[in-house]
């Protein structure tokens, strides 16, 4: 302030001044109060009543949890959740830590083979998609490919296949994020202390067996962060299973993002929709909140 | 490694050297396989997708695929190709990018240079924004967007897509701003420096390496985003991720691969082309926007 200013003006300033930090924060809580937590509980009450095409407030009970239940498309989207859950996170770990433990053998080009790796990050899953549908066509595309190198046997109709449709989704989607999984763990096997390997050398141990007693062991948080994000993918995975399948055939790979799509948006059911996306936070909440909770406590014990 | 060692295993080394290149070279063609069957299928015509295979190279490069799929591809009733829906996703992408980073940016200087009693606390009510499935605000917002008088409108999308993004924005820069020196920012206090002018002359010039990871993180997530486009677009408004999807699976009339391929690469090229001029700024986004949220 010039000392030219008056004193209530200067005063003024001051008041300003030391509001200001709020009033820059002040937008982005407020959007987060309404946005987030309050579109929360408006999709928590409109999954208690009987919203079909339109919104209706009047609560109805728990409706439409029980019919969604009583869904077969439902289980079959939380089945496929399981199982394309559990072995995207799987797949991508192993292929992730084999690339990073490979790549961390002191390779010649090891930056452009991680740009390989990692470009797929860079996509829409809309795209990869795309792309794994064509590969994986029922009769141009692998198929025909192993078929011609003289396998004539050769069959691969996964994508058509209602039993086997979510493993395609497994296929490409670990396709995109195992290199993102590499990259974390090469993070942390840079930050190994090299003295503890070289010891162990000394000692006369084997380098096989120096990586599965002492390094992966010291990469535990890694494999948590690593988890806690792949989860989390897996829980919101949408775009892959649109392009890829569209859900089918029939809804054989449904996931629980595309029946809350299909549902809330495209068969007006409005209050089935809300009560698939609650169930959906619950999950996120349930596998997210429990990891993140020993995450913190190991990182508060040392 | 000692130089004894060395010699003594100089044979089982070498074998083991080899192996690990090999391995790594068969990831590196796997992991280069579809963008490879991509870009052949989109310069080969029709009839030799038909009569050859996904990895045969093309008997001769037409780039008809590519004209048909930029202007003359039918994306349901409409057939004008994904001109339209690219020039859309730019125009709201580039918009988002930059409101969604600034307010990040002004976040992150008060959670660390300007904390107060409780912003601590609204930090990690904020992050919470970060891991919610965002299934569960689609339907409000939906009806927001209706009442607000901007549903199906670029403006729309350039909404949601900040409201949802500045988590990520304020997230990444508090992250930055924590490690500079608390120091400078209280000696420039000491000399009656304002917010604004200590955001401006302190703040700003450390800042350029955070800018680029959030403005590339963001870019990334906007343009390759399908949930919200799906959701609170239609027709001609839709980005291309949504185009895309449609022209992929219309059900109607011959299925043409090359389109398709040529389609999906166009859709892809933007990131594509911001991961190879600036990736190691896209991993450093990646790791620390997701370890910490």
């Amino acid at each position: 302030m010039s000392s030219a200013a008056s004193p209530a003006f200067k005063r003024l300033g001051d008041v300003v001044e030391q509001a200001l930090p709020k009033l820059v924060l002040g937008p982005t809580l407020l959007a987060s109060l309404v946005f987030v937590y309050g579109f929360i509980l408006w999709t928590g009450w409109l999954s208690f009543t009987e919203s079909r095409m339109l919104p209706r407030y009047e609560l109805a009970g728990l409706v439409q949890y029980i019919s969604l239940f009583q869904n077969d498309r439902w289980w079959v989207a939380l089945t496929n959740l399981a199982v394309f859950g559990s072995l995207f996170i799987l797949v991508c770990l192993a292929v992730g830590l084999l690339m990073a433990v490979l790549l961390d053998q002191r390779i010649r080009a090891e930056g452009a083979l991680r740009s390989i790796y990692l470009y797929p990050m860079a996509l829409s899953f809309i795209v990869t998609g795309t792309a794994w549908k064509w590969i994986l066509n029922p009769s141009l595309g692998l198929e025909r490919l192993v078929q011609q190198m003289g396998f004539t046997d050769f069959t691969f109709d996964w994508l058509v296949n209602p039993d086997m449709s979510i493993y395609t989704v497994v296929i490409a989607g670990a396709w995109q994020s195992s290199g993102f999984v590499m990259a974390l763990f090469l993070a942390g096997l840079r930050g190994i202390d090299e003295s503890i390997i070289k010891a162990a050398q000394v000692d006369g141990a084997s380098m096989p067996r120096i990586y599965l007693s002492i390094v992966i062991p010291s990469l535990r948080p890694v494999f948590l962060s690593a988890i806690i994000i792949l989860a989390h993918i897996a829980i919101k995975s949408f775009d892959l299973v649109m392009a890829l399948t569209g859900g089918g055939p029939g809804f054989s790979s449904d996931l629980p993002a595309t029946f809350m799509y299909a549902f809330g948006f495209t068969r007006n059911q409005i209050g089935l929709g809300a009560a698939s996306a609650m169930m959906m936070l619950f999950t996120v909440a349930a596998v997210v909140v429990p990891l993140m909770y020993s995450e913190l406590r190991r990182q508060r014990h040392g | 490694m000692a130089e004894h060692a060395e010699v003594r295993t100089a044979g089982p080394r070498l074998l083991g050297r080899a192996v690990i290149y090999a391995l790594l070279i068969l990831l590196a063609m796997y992991y280069l396989a579809p963008l490879f069957v991509m870009v052949s299928t989109s310069v080969k015509t029709l009839d030799e997708i038909r009569a050859g295979n996904l990895i045969a190279l093309p008997a001769e490069i037409t780039l008809s695929a590519w004209a048909k799929a930029w202007s003359s591809a039918c994306t349901g009733v409409d057939c004008s190709g994904l001109r339209g829906n690219f020039w859309n996703s730019v125009s709201f992408v580039v918009p988002a990018v930059l409101i969604s980073t600034l307010i990040g940016a002004f976040n992150g200087y008060v959670l660390t240079m300007w904390r107060f009693r409780g912003s601590d606390l609204l930090f990690t009510l904020l992050m919470i924004g970060c891991f919610i499935p965002f299934q569960v605000v689609l339907l409000p917002m939906a009806q927001t967007l209706g009442w607000l008088g901007i549903a199906n409108s670029t403006t729309g999308l350039v909404f949601v897509h900040v409201v949802y993004g500045l988590a990520f924005t304020t997230l990444f820069f508090r992250n930055f701003y924590v490690s500079v020196p608390q120091e400078m920012t209280k000696a420039a206090r000491i000399d009656g420096a304002g917010f604004f002018r200590i955001f401006w002359r302190i703040i700003l010039p450390l800042s350029p390496p955070i800018i680029t990871v959030t403005v590339i993180w963001q870019f990334t997530q906007i343009w390759n985003d399908f949930l919200f486009g799906v959701v609170f677009s239609s027709g001609e408004r839709q980005p291309i991720t949504v185009a895309l999807n449609n022209l992929v699976n219309t059900s109607t009339g011959v299925k043409e691969y090359n389109v398709d391929m040529a389609a999906a690469i166009i859709a892809a090229l933007p990131t594509l082309l911001v991961y190879v001029v600036a990736g190691k700024y896209f991993v450093r986004g990646l790791t620390a926007g997701s370890v910490k949220g």
